[in-house]
């Protein structure tokens, strides 16, 4: 009786897992399982992943991995001393600094890097700076440099906020116990305060590298379409070319690389698999 | 003589405007079992954490077998903790919490890192449980894992911060003694803090009563049970009954309306001060007119002995005996000149009288 009702409350939660996540995949891998044949009908066939086996889209595939790699260990180096210190610091003080990093992502995205393009453009604002103190205009934009920053710009909150839950229930008493037993400040955050932290720079990781890999607003602005990514390729399948089909099978295979790496980086760290769950 | 191992002079401490520790006099003898004993609040695991370097004194000095070590930071101390929630490192299995402290210093072989862990396991009985997950431990296991992590360090004083008080009552009374052992053992001088006087009692050399930041009383388990200096340690350890009471001169005392012989001399003549007595020293015997009489009200079995409630004029006294004494019958008190203990009065003896009678009398109301 008790087990129906429970059930019967998971319903709601299991439609929406039907209707928003796995028809919709189900119909991107049919049209990317699928070419229309000679009589308008579709048929079967795996051309459409030959295709992407090309040259070009390798290397805009690579380059994607490649930026949303250097994206996500930057945010990881900005974004761990920032949670540490709001973690250990008091209250009010992770209030002031959550507002602070929260404040940009209650405006628009495409806003926000608009905003960067006035100030990194080359008459504006830095290098008209710059140019007060006679120093030649620099190009910043357009370049994978000015694709990172965007990138590391709009997600690093990601990095930052799973860090710092987790460092959040760590307890004080663990750095004293390893301070008590000889451990020298760095020698208790390498041994105690790193390994702690493990879960959340996982979800951390993850929560910054997917929506890099497969950005495609950042690159085309600040990258103004000289350094392509692979979610342009995707984006110009649906909305230039009209070609569902690759376009699709070509969303499948950023899916399949992208749960790979990270089954692949739950691996690494199995030890407490059952703290985390939530981020695969 | 005793070495002084730690000595604290003159430590005072406050938070802001809150004062934890006042003018604080304390001394540890090497391989001495001290325990700090009070009321939540009263100091004295700011003691401890100023002993372990965790905290700072505002005034005074610490010593460290003669050096003045206030400025040292807790891992060059060559003393160990014990945390209240015991602070095992979730990441690493208990081999590796136990080992963390040798690991360190990169001093010894990995090999003889393993003996020194299996040693360390087979002192707190946990022998083959190297390998477990710390969250597959029991919170008694637990415990006793904390306790190897900080002995495997070699100390020479482990600091214990209430570590029994996760603990259910049997299992509290089996660490308890095994606690005493592994101290005997390994011969460590341990400062143990605990608001339990049962706890204290059972396995201290030395208490020290602490209440509101200052040492109410420092002496051995039988020094402080059978002769509190004051009503607080009186009331704080064991059961007891707080009278004021006037010290008519030396070896005679007035107290609920009568004069007892007593063995007290040194407090003056007609001089206020308080007594207490311990209920099993309390005698009931049939009416007499040099002795104060009143009503027993209840009689509660209570397995070794009866405990039974007196109304005595204002006074509701309690009296612990193997024999029952009917609800109702009067009766006259009496209390053996050695069994009276004569106290400098104290400012809290008023309320602690007052608390104990409203506590006293709920009970009776009770059905």
């Amino acid at each position: 009786m008790k087990k129906q009702k429970s059930a019967l409350l998971a319903l709601p939660m299991a439609i929406w897992l039907l209707v928003f996540v796995l028809i919709p995949i189900g119909v991107i891998v049919y049209y990317g399982v699928t070419v229309t044949g000679p009589d308008g009908n579709l048929v079967f066939s795996l051309s459409n992943f030959a295709r992407f086996a090309d040259e070009t889209y390798l290397k805009v595939f690579l380059r994607s991995i490649k930026i949303a790699l250097y994206a996500t260990v930057i945010c990881l180096v900005l974004g761990y001393p920032v949670a540490y210190i709001c973690a250990r610091g008091t209250e009010r003080f992770r209030t002031i600094v959550m507002l602070l990093l929260m404040l940009p992502m209650w405006m628009n995205f495409l806003l926000r890097t608009y905003a960067w393009l006035s100030i990194l453009e080359n008459s504006g604002l830095v290098n008209r700076i710059l140019g007060q103190f006679g120093i030649e205009r620099i190009q910043f934009l357009y370049s994978e440099g000015s694709v990172i920053f965007g990138t590391v710009y709009n997600f690093l909150p990601f990095m930052i906020l799973p860090i710092q839950n987790v460092l959040l229930k760590m307890d004080d008493s663990l750095l004293e116990a390893a301070y008590d037993l000889g451990a020298t400040p760095v020698q208790r955050f390498l041994r105690i305060v790193v390994p702690f932290s493990v879960p959340g720079v996982i979800s951390g990781i993850t929560m910054t590298f997917v929506p890099s890999v497969t950005t495609f607003v950042v690159s085309q602005l600040m990258g103004g379409g000289k350094v392509p990514l692979v979610g342009d390729i995707i984006e110009r399948q649906f909305r230039v070319v009209s070609d569902w089909h690759f376009g699709s099978a070509v969303s499948v295979i950023v899916m399949i690389v992208i749960i790979s790496m990270m089954v692949l980086m739950n691996k690494v760290d199995k030890s407490d698999v059952d703290e985390r769950g939530v981020i695969l | 003589m005793d070495e002084h191992i730690i000595e604290l002079k003159n430590i005072s401490k406050n938070y802001g405007d809150l004062q934890v520790l006042e003018h604080l006099n304390l001394y540890i003898n090497q391989n001495e079992f001290l325990t700090l004993l009070g009321p939540s609040g009263c100091g004295k695991t700011t003691t401890l954490r100023i002993v372990g370097g965790f905290e700072s004194p505002a005034e005074g000095d610490v010593f460290y077998r003669g050096t003045r070590i206030n400025d040292l930071p807790p891992y060059k101390r060559n003393i160990n903790t014990v945390f209240q929630r015991y602070a095992l490192f979730p990441s690493m299995t208990v081999g590796e919490n136990i080992a963390f402290g040798p690991t360190l210093s990169k001093k010894l072989s990995k090999k003889e890192i393993d003996r020194q862990v299996d040693e360390m396991l087979a002192l707190v009985n946990l022998s083959g449980y190297g390998n477990r997950r710390i969250d597959t431990l029991s919170g008694g296991q637990q415990q006793r894992v904390a306790v190897a992590r900080a002995l495997i360090n070699r100390p020479d004083v482990l600091l214990l911060d209430e570590p029994l008080g996760a603990l259910d009552l049997k299992l509290r009374k089996e660490m308890q003694i095994e606690l005493k052992h592994i101290q005997v053992e390994s011969g460590i001088t341990f400062l143990y803090v605990t608001h339990d006087q049962e706890e204290a009692l059972t396995m201290s050399d030395t208490i020290v009563v602490m209440n509101d930041g200052k040492i109410q009383q420092i002496g051995t388990p039988q020094d402080i049970y059978n002769e509190p200096k004051n009503s607080f340690v009186a009331d704080f350890i064991g059961e007891s009954n707080i009278l004021k009471a006037t010290m008519i001169r030396d070896y005679e005392v007035e107290f609920l309306g009568r004069r007892f012989p007593c063995i007290d001399t040194g407090f003056g003549e007609n001089k206020p001060v308080d007594i207490v007595l311990r209920p099993e020293d309390v005698e009931l015997i049939p009416v007499r007119e040099d002795r104060p009489s009143g009503t027993v009200v209840s009689s509660i079995f209570k397995g070794v002995h009866y405990e039974m409630r007196i109304v005595c004029g204002e006074d509701l006294i309690v009296s612990q005996s193997t024999r029952y004494v009917e609800p109702g019958s009067s009766v006259s008190i009496d209390v053996t000149p050695e069994n009276i203990q004569v106290m400098e009065p104290s400012d809290l003896t008023p309320t602690l009288i007052a608390a104990k009678k409203a506590q006293r009398v709920r009970l009776e109301v009770r059905p």
